[in-house]
């Protein structure tokens, strides 16, 4: 199959090009195999990736003009010629390889860690098993960045609008049994950029690798506001 | 040259589960921590661990930690050490509160507690009905630690160094070691961080072969910087092959489908596991599961057209048990497998999963390697935890759930004892300049232009190599032509050379270091093999078809010097009970 991929060396390049190469197919391939084969033939051409099934969260590329994890997407799915480019809305580094830092600084912005005020019981703090049912879909979240570098609002504002990724692990912890820090997560997260430069356009829902869903927890995060403002 | 240079009062290479369990440790102490990862640490390969944690909690039936200490030692073929395994055991309660309590979103019981599921090798009352002691957040129960830990360090403000490759352990005048030699991934350029205390938490090496459910990142970076700087790697023959991988793709399922319920089939719909396992069946140690499968294909009950796996089926579960408690494989195997577990079994083959053998430590995880008349002597300032040290808790075979405690006990442990240590040594030595040097020359080797051998091409027949010659069952003659192969690709290695010279993000550069790292671990592995003349747990020799207590009941010790191999005894004396005494395993 033919795939053309990005690429832009700071060190060499002024512009970025798209390069073609010719790889062979099998039986099973996923875009992961298919960009080390790439690699293969042009050790300079680089991606980030390790677990090649889909857990780490390192190998988001845009495929096709859809954010994807390349470890779980076979080639099969995607029409030829395919076009591998980095992230849209992120600094390259190099080739596939972009500049994260907003989209990390934005996840600890939010505050993702349990808050407990209580003093700790000495063996695990009881949860219901429906308790734990509203976790599902929340903590699965691998941060590959799928989701936040395909948001409109986040390619705008990505030092002030958290992005779906972030608003996710907040509603986590918001949703939480143990977590006790409800007002304060709340508190933080008022004002017009932060929670609510989303519009729902639901790109993030669209792309996410793991089937889970920011806009719905967005939601949650507004009816709760409005909930405790009343 | 002038190098940009770090101080910090203790370094952690690597950020697992280990590496970030210590960070936690060293942060809530006001330490100044360093936490260098050549990958962003959600990234670490503790994320992919399935199945759960082990911790004799009781929430679904009794249970002891005396009971796991005399699993984990059987399961071990009794080259555990004893105190080492007594002290996990005992920790593992309270590791998995402490966990809790930081916001692991483990799945739950009725009442309200951690659920827990049966594994591998686990018993009541020594040797009894089958326990229930792998604490899990479904079948993500690696994710959820991962995360949770990373998330208390942002609250713990430690201090990363994410996308930085290690290169090497730089020391002092006096030869202490005293930091790291890094490279900043993104910009291409080394950074020395020096350090009062240094802890390698690098994690595995299953990159050494070929089929494996090991990350890319998998290529036992710290084990080979603690060959290099001299230090033996212990027990390295011991290399667990999971039974349950994604037939020719290597993918782990994890244990816990058979925990649930599901079992093993050959070609005639058999369930094999009877005739190996009479009693524990397909929940017998992995080890043994592991031989039984590839047997059963030699025998040519394989399934398949050409006869090379066999079917783990689990459908009977139903689609909620399967939606609930697996769904992480359920996914796994719809897209590696093209088959959803729910209405068919699942192809598989033993894969190469987990090293038992590390970097020897002491239960505090200080480096202890032997001074000579069979006395030991800590390395100072140097400590290891996690997947690449070898406490050693696992021995000969490691117990499912066992991996997940392991990193974390000893992990924290590291963490307090280098707290100690730093408050005791509060001076930072200064790195001597040939130790730089010749730290710096590990790099700029890569430097060299011109024509050569491919990374590539030797990393792919490193990988052949160690798949052909020191897989589940081991001879002689396979081994001795192993290593021959391995020392001909050894010598190859300083006619590589690499095309890309670029500084910004070289990825060949970073995986022309691992090659390097792989090859001194696959070596280590192969020498240590063919050394041992017995089969024990993980290691099976058709030509040593027998464990040999007499001659074998010791730790192996692989020198990178000459590949010189050294022995030390198995320390069988608990800490506070009755010593287990050496019996045949039998499941």
């Amino acid at each position: 199959m033919k795939i053309s991929v990005y690429r832009y060396n700071p060190e060499t390049d002024r512009q970025p090009r798209m390069q073609t190469y010719q790889v062979k197919t099998f039986q099973g391939m996923m875009l992961r195999d298919a960009l080390l084969e790439v690699k293969k033939q042009d050790e300079s051409f680089s991606f980030r990736h390790s677990c090649g099934e889909g857990v780490c969260g390192s190998d988001g590329v845009n495929a096709n003009g859809r954010n994807v994890l390349a470890c779980i997407t076979p080639v099969t799915e995607l029409k030829e010629p395919v076009q591998v480019r980095p992230f849209p809305g992120r600094p390259v580094i190099r080739d596939l390889v972009v500049d994260m830092t907003r989209f990390y600084e934005q996840y600890r912005a939010v505050k993702p860690y349990l808050v407990r005020k209580d003093p700790l019981p000495e063996q695990e703090i009881l949860q219901s098993p429906q308790e734990r049912d509203r976790l599902d879909g929340l903590y699965e979240c691998i941060l590959c960045g799928c989701c936040s570098t395909a948001c409109p609002s986040f390619w705008w504002n990505p030092e002030k609008f958290h992005g779906p990724a972030a608003l996710l692990q907040s509603w986590r912890f918001l949703a939480d049994s143990r977590d006790q820090a409800t007002e304060e997560r709340l508190d933080a997260l008022d004002g017009p950029y932060k929670l609510f430069r989303c519009h729902s356009i639901m790109n993030c829902v669209e792309v996410c690798p793991k089937g889970l869903n920011p806009t719905r927890a967005i939601g949650r995060i507004k009816e709760l506001m409005l909930e405790k403002g009343l | 040259m002038s190098i940009p240079t770090r101080h910090f009062d203790a370094l952690i290479v690597g950020a697992g589960g280990a590496g970030l369990n210590a960070a936690l440790q060293l942060a809530g102490a006001e330490l100044r921590v360093a936490v260098v990862s050549k990958v962003f640490p959600t990234r670490s390969h503790t994320v992919a661990a399935q199945g759960g944690v082990n911790a004799a909690l009781a929430n679904v039936l009794p249970d002891s930690w005396h009971w796991h200490m005399f699993d984990t030692v059987k399961g071990s073929d009794y080259l555990g050490d004893q105190d080492a395994i007594e002290f996990m055991c005992r920790e593992a309660i309270p590791t998995v509160y402490e966990l809790e309590h930081a916001g692991v979103p483990f799945s739950r019981l009725d009442d309200g507690k951690i659920y827990q599921r049966a594994f591998g090798g686990q018993s009541q009352r020594f040797g009894g009905e089958q326990a229930a002691r792998t604490c899990a957040a479904a079948d993500r129960t690696g994710h959820a630690i991962l995360h949770t830990l990373y998330q208390q360090n942002i609250r713990a403000r430690s201090h990363f160094f994410d996308e930085c490759f290690a290169i090497d352990l730089v020391r002092d005048g006096e030869g202490v070691i005293c930091g790291a030699l890094v490279l900043e991934i993104e910009t291409g350029e080394p950074l020395l961080i020096e350090a009062k205390a240094t802890l390698l938490a690098t994690g595995g090496w299953g990159q050494v072969f070929r089929t494996t459910s090991n990350a890319h990142i998998n290529t036992g970076d710290g084990a080979a910087m603690a060959l290099r700087a001299g230090v033996p790697l212990m027990d390295m023959e011991f290399y667990q092959f999971h039974p349950t991988g994604i037939a020719g793709k290597g993918m782990l399922i994890t244990e816990g489908v058979r925990g649930e319920g599901g079992y093993l089939i050959n070609k005639d719909g058999e369930r094999f596991m009877e005739r190996y396992a009479p009693r524990a069946k397909d929940l017998a140690s992995r080890d043994v599961v592991s031989r039984a499968i590839v047997t059963e294909v030699k025998e040519g009950r394989g399934c398949g057209e050409q006869g090379d796996y066999v079917m783990l089926k689990l459908d009977h579960l139903g689609e909620a048990v399967i939606s609930k408690r697996l769904p992480g494989i359920r996914e796994s195997s719809r897209i590696f497998a093209g088959a959803d577990p729910v209405v068919e079994p699942i192809p598989v083959f033993p894969t190469a999963h987990y090293a038992m053998g590390g970097i020897p430590t002491d239960r505090f995880g200080r480096v202890a390697m032997p001074a000579g008349h069979g006395a030991e002597e800590v390395v100072v300032g140097l400590y290891a935890a996690g997947e690449c040290a070898c406490a050693s808790v696992h021995g000969a075979n490691r117990l499912g759930g066992n991996s997940l405690l392991d990193i974390l006990v000893f992990g924290r442990l590291a963490g307090k004892d280098i707290i100690d240590y730093v408050r005791e040594n509060p001076y930072q030595r200064s790195v001597h300049s040939a130790s730089l040097d010749q730290a710096m020359s590990r790099l700029e080797r890569w430097g060299q232009k011109g024509e050569g051998l491919t990374v590539q091409q030797l990393r792919a027949e490193l990988r052949r190599c160690m798949e052909d010659h020191a897989g589940v069952f081991r001879t002689e003659d396979v081994m001795a032509e192993g290593y021959r192969k391995l020392c001909a690709l050894r010598e190859r290695l300083p006619a590589v050379r690499l095309t890309d010279h670029s500084k910004v993000f070289n990825t060949a550069r970073i995986e022309a270091l691992e090659l390097e790292n792989m090859m001194d671990v696959g070596l280590s592995i192969a020498v240590s093999a063919l050394h041992r003349q017995e089969s024990r747990g993980a290691h099976s020799r058709p030509d040593y078809p027998q464990r040999d207590d007499q001659t074998w009941l010791k730790h192996s010790l692989y020198y990178r010097e000459g590949d010189h191999m050294d022995y030390k005894p198995v320390r069988t004396k608990p800490l506070t009970v009755e010593s287990f005494p050496p019996k045949e395993r039998v499941y």
